[in-house]
């Protein structure tokens, strides 16, 4: 059993469906993202892992602690970033944080020291005793994330947490992340941005209407829908000739001529270049460029979900609740 | 877990969050002066010693419109901006979190009442008054008044809808209670409303140890207040249980 183990888990509003019957289990100090549009299931989901919601069916642990039966045992082991950063307008960064550690019983010389090193590690120490009401928007974000790391919690729940907040914050929130993991951190995040998932998820489930369509590592979710191996050449000249010669005297290889008008060459079996290129060397063609073609993880997203790519970026776009 | 770190700091944030700010303070004093005043106008020859009759119906007052509406509305108000979300994920009980959250609106009903026992002071004589059993009264209304609060904030989604909510409590309630009109003037139906009100309870005990003209023993006034609150808080936790944690 992972650190986060999810169980046939449903969830059901009078006869929608917002959750059906999902699986899936995280280990220790791994981060795992789940990837969807809106109303994909995300947040239902993440809401009855953290115990705001309650399950219509299914299990789920967090460290070996059932979410259902002992929903506070679970909480206090939990960091959680909500979508929306939630916390007191009226109060200022550090007392924000003070509370926060307050509401996990921890007394005021362990919780100072703490909100004060947080403050520091998020570059927030400048703004400490400004009120939360005028924080920008990647500060509140910051701060909301300190605030779900006060007690230092086993697993992390983030959902969302670089929607709508400016690239340098997003990034310095991005490495943050990492850091956690290195510490052994479990790490559970809902995200729009497929890049953000590809470049610092272990694994990734992508949710639609409920249903979780694939899961698995980066590499396995291209396996999944990789056929063969791709290599583009981007010559000085070409033709249809050409590119029938060459999949003539590569047995099993499909060449066709792109728009952009470079040469690809698909194959069942892994290309060897250097005879290809004496073959380009022959017929007296210059290469310019040889590329290896992975489909990226949208292109795995687009095939799985049959959902274009566009809806999620439009979602982010708008930065919305899911 | 050490639950209490977290009550007490639950209390101190909304006392200094909320009922600390200038406008509530004054709330909690021009309010109750404001009804004191309209009390002596009203009074045959505006007599100040007519203060004294109509003092438990003030207090009662006071604390009624200074806990209802105030939790009501800074719970609804915690709840839009979703940090409510913090409590309900704290590891902490939910009974834990709910006696936090009604004990800064109790001790911000318990300071309105005083503003019109304090005035009274300067013109009326109190001292035949058992001050342990008007406080016990007064926490009393305060408790039941703040679960009132509670459970209306339980309905509402927006701040205006729980203001609405409590007008729509508060009033009827004001008639019924035997403040402005005597529980035996009644007709026998309103009678019957007005001894399923909390209020009615908590002023009688008030116009007992004040005046001396309650109706009730206070020993059956309090059980009865003790079983709203109960009663009272049992539904808000349902409830909570029910429409908070979806």
């Amino acid at each position: 059993m992972g650190m986060v183990s999810v169980s046939n888990l449903k969830k059901t509003y009078g006869n929608f469906t917002a959750v059906d019957d999902i699986s899936f289990d995280i280990e220790k100090g791994e981060i795992f993202g789940f990837l969807g549009p809106n109303g994909a299931g995300k947040t239902s989901t993440l809401n009855m892992m953290i115990g705001l919601s309650r399950p219509t069916a299914g299990e789920i642990t967090v460290d070996g602690i059932d979410v259902r039966r002992q929903t506070k045992k679970a909480q206090a082991i939990m960091g959680i970033v909500p979508d929306e950063s939630n916390l007191y307008n009226e109060m200022d960064g550090f007392d924000n944080l003070c509370f926060c550690a307050a509401l996990y019983g921890m007394r005021k010389n362990e919780r100072e020291p703490i909100a004060c090193q947080l403050l520091e590690q998020f570059r927030l120490k400048n703004v400490g005793k400004r009120p939360f009401k005028t924080y920008s928007k990647g500060m509140r974000r910051k701060l909301t994330i300190a605030a779900a790391l006060i007690h230092s919690p086993k697993v992390l729940f983030l959902d969302e947490p670089t929607t709508g907040i400016d690239v340098e914050s997003s990034r310095q929130i991005r490495d943050m992340i990492v850091e956690l993991k290195k510490k052994g951190t479990t790490i559970f995040l809902t995200t729009h941005y497929i890049e953000e998932a590809e470049r610092i998820c272990d694994k990734i489930a992508f949710i639609a209407e409920g249903q979780i369509v694939a899961s698995g590592t980066v590499p396995q979710l291209m396996e999944s829908i990789s056929h063969g191996h791709t290599i583009q050449f981007v010559t000085d000249k070409n033709s249809e000739r050409l590119a029938d010669e060459l999949q003539a005297r590569f047995k099993g290889s499909d060449v066709t001529i792109r728009p952009d008008h470079s040469l690809v060459m698909v194959s069942e079996q892994r290309i060897p270049l250097f005879p290809v290129m004496e073959f380009f060397h022959d017929k007296d063609v210059e290469v310019y460029e040889a590329r290896e073609l992975r489909p990226s993880l949208e292109d795995v997203f687009v095939k799985l979900t049959g959902i274009e790519s566009s809806v999620l970026k439009k979602d982010k776009e708008k930065g919305g609740r899911p | 877990m050490r639950s209490w770190i977290a009550f007490w700091n639950i209390l101190k944030k909304d006392i200094k969050n909320y009922y600390l700010k200038p406008p509530n303070i004054s709330w909690g004093i021009i309010f109750p002066l404001s009804w004191t005043l309209m009390q002596l106008v009203r009074s045959p020859g505006g007599s100040i010693l007519e203060l004294l009759p109509g003092l438990p119906g003030l207090i009662s007052m006071s604390v009624l419109f200074g806990t209802t509406s105030m939790l009501a509305v800074t719970i609804t108000f915690e709840r839009s901006g979703r940090s409510f979300d913090r409590l309900l994920l704290a590891p902490i009980s939910l009974n834990l979190m709910v006696l936090a959250k009604i004990a800064g609106t109790i001790l911000f009903g318990m300071f309105n009442a005083c503003v019109p026992i304090l005035f009274a002071s300067f013109f009326v004589d109190l001292s035949a008054v058992n001050w342990c059993l008007l406080l016990l009264a007064v926490l009393m209304i305060a408790i039941t008044s703040a679960l009132m609060g509670l459970l209306i904030a339980v309905s509402a989604k927006q701040v205006f809808e729980a203001q609405t909510f409590s007008n729509f409590f508060r009033f009827p309630m004001l008639f019924l209670c035997g403040l402005f009109i005597p529980i035996s003037s009644l007709p026998f139906v309103l009678r019957s409303v007005s001894f399923c009100l909390p209020l009615t309870y908590g002023t009688d005990i008030l116009r007992g140890t004040i005046v001396g003209a309650n109706i009730l023993s206070p020993l059956l006034s309090f059980g009865m207040l003790l079983l709203f609150s109960v009663a009272l808080f049992l539904i808000c936790r349902h409830n909570i249980n029910r429409k908070w944690i979806l």
